[in-house]
């Protein structure tokens, strides 16, 4: 029954000024934080299954309508095999990289967490920082073996088809690319729910922005419409997992890729700034 | 030790803490009062730095709260808003924590068994009852064995054993030498734990002094006395400087008079006592009495206070 072995008449502060927080200790602490609850370990199952089945499915179904299929769109799925396979599974799949990436903050909130989290790292900005930098790679790490995995299963079924390797140009980039579409998705969650610090409301947020607003931008007339069409966070974000840019995107791969990241990028800004300022 | 100066906080219109100084020595027990939104939350929650201030400032050990290179190796804090996910295990929320300040995985253990939650560690912290929250609120306080502890409503929602438990640590870390401020709604509870009080009432500072000090300056002494010849004795006494209330049929009560001159009047004056019973009113009773007046008067009510007590 003692409560330690320092003197507590020596506060440490005092006798260590120069000791600063090790950001690496905040990693580590983050990183047991994300692996010690089950919406984790759900979300990251939620995103494997619902990508290897839909995967399997949508690539089935395309192969036995095959026949009834328009020439033009049979055209596009063999001028870019890669595209359509991860495009099958990533369309709902992406959702839970949504939903984690928003729970992983604003749960921290909602249960008043997130006051102990700023007592032990009161400049904040290292806790978040450290909090995007664990999450990210972890969803990079899952969202690889995702990719691969689809691909995987994707292109046998589709072989009759539209044959594809992954030696082919471009395949190769656009499955990694898969991965880091996902990883760069979980971050532009984690910034919103950051802002909102509500879950409910930020994956409404989240998924406003990726599957609500590219069909509204859609129906925006002419060129101005393309532009804004093309822009959009997730709508640029995925064309690093197409092989090749298509006749009717207006940006190539690595440029869309480029575009998330600075949308991704403005709105960690954003949290940052108000983390900072805001009462916790 | 922890000091404010001049804490000042608004949310838009309301004003929750305001101008407030107080220094927190270490080697004791100072607890915290005030009625339900007085402002004591919002003083600690400045004192931490989770809010910030729109004027003054406030430092443990000299430093802002954010300058603290490893603040839970200096500052151990509770607060009333169970600060736990709820999904996660205490043993992983106090290990989490702990890994920000390089804090080993033997010293997990130990506070975790220090509080007595060894039993249910690896269970969800939702799952637990709010006594057992607090407790693990104060183990990942305890973590870093800091100087200075910052309690906010310890003993709520804690059983009789556990108020004890928890009046026994309180006592126990600040006798080790550290500073220890705890903050409560209930007069009698601070009464038994604390040395000395700062008191606020509606974000103003009401008292700052000694338990001891408070207690006595707080409380009205009076005398109970029961005679068949109290109409006379009450003339006697009111002519010799007490102040005497009617306290029903042959029933005084004297305010400024201590019983031994009651009883040397009436013997004096050959008046039969059938009672004579010196009594103090109820601490709880002049805590109220106090916060109010300067929920009433918006200004620090000891001023207030001494045309009634002397």
């Amino acid at each position: 029954m003692t409560t330690g072995t320092a003197t507590p008449a020596a506060p440490a502060a005092a006798a260590m000024p120069t000791r600063r927080p090790r950001f690496d200790r905040v990693m580590v602490s983050e990183w047991t934080k994300i692996r010690s609850v089950r919406s984790t370990v759900w979300s990251l199952i939620l995103l494997v299954v619902i990508s290897f089945g839909f995967t399997a499915l949508f690539v089935g179904l395309t192969v036995a309508q095959w026949d009834q299929t328009q020439p033009q769109d049979r055209a596009q799925i063999m001028a870019d095999p890669t595209s359509m396979i991860l495009g099958s599974g990533f369309f709902f799949s992406q959702l839970t990289v949504c939903v984690l990436g928003v729970m992983v903050i604003a749960s921290e909130y909602s249960t008043g967490m997130i006051r102990a989290s700023l007592l032990a790292v009161p400049r904040r900005l290292p806790m978040f920082a450290a909090k995007g930098v664990v999450f990210g790679l972890l969803v990079l790490v899952v969202g690889v073996v995702v990719s691969f995995g689809s691909f995987f299963i994707g292109a046998p079924i589709l072989h009759d088809k539209a044959p594809v390797s992954l030696g082919d140009p471009g395949v190769f980039r656009a499955v990694v690319g898969g991965g880091l579409y996902l990883a760069m998705l979980g971050l532009f969650a984690l910034a919103i729910g950051g802002i909102v610090r509500h879950t409910a409301a930020g994956i409404t947020g989240v998924i406003g922005f990726v599957l609500v607003l590219s069909p509204l931008a859609q129906l925006l007339p002419g060129s101005f419409g393309d532009h804004v069409h093309a822009y959009l966070p997730s709508e640029a974000g995925h064309l690093i997992a197409q092989a090749r840019q298509g006749p009717n995107d207006l940006l190539t791969p690595w440029q869309g890729y480029g575009v998330f990241t600075l949308w991704t990028a403005l709105l960690l800004l954003v949290a940052a700034v108000l983390l900072k300022r805001r009462d916790a | 030790m922890i000091e404010a100066r001049n804490l000042t906080k608004r949310y838009g219109d309301k004003i929750a803490v305001d101008d407030l100084s107080f220094i927190v020595e270490p080697g004791k027990v100072t607890g915290f009062l005030g009625p339900n939104g007085a402002g004591k939350s919002t003083t600690m929650r400045l004192l931490l730095g989770l809010d910030h201030p729109q004027g003054g400032h406030a430092t443990i050990d000299g430093l802002p709260y954010q300058d603290l290179p490893e603040p839970l190796r200096v500052v151990g804090a509770l607060l009333e808003a169970k600060a736990v996910h709820t999904g996660r295990s205490a043993y992983n929320h106090v290990l989490c924590l702990a890994q920000t300040q390089g804090i080993g995985k033997k010293r997990v253990d130990e506070v975790i068994d220090l509080v007595g939650l060894r039993d249910v560690a690896r269970k969800r912290a939702g799952g637990f009852s709010l006594g057992m929250g607090q407790r693990l609120g104060l183990a990942a306080a305890l973590l870093g064995d800091p100087s200075v502890l910052i309690l906010d409503e310890p003993v709520n929602g804690l059983d009789p054993e556990g108020i004890v438990w928890m009046r026994t640590m309180m006592k126990r870390l600040a006798a080790e030498g550290r500073t220890v401020f705890v903050s409560s709604h209930l007069m009698n509870e601070m009464a038994v734990t604390a040395e000395h009080l700062i008191v606020i009432g509606r974000g103003r500072l009401v008292a700052d002094c000694s338990t001891e000090e408070f207690i006595e300056r707080s409380t009205e002494q009076t005398v109970l006395v029961r005679s068949p010849d109290a109409e006379r004795l009450a003339e006697i006494i009111a002519l010799e400087g007490g102040k005497v209330t009617a306290n029903g049929p042959g029933e005084l009560r004297v305010a400024g008079m201590e019983a031994p001159r009651v009883g040397e009047l009436a013997a004096g004056e050959r008046v039969v006592l059938h009672e004579l019973t010196p009594q103090r009113g109820s601490l709880e009773e002049a805590f109220m009495e106090l916060t109010r007046e300067s929920l009433e008067y918006g200004r620090p009510a000891m001023d207030g206070q001494e045309g009634a007590s002397s």
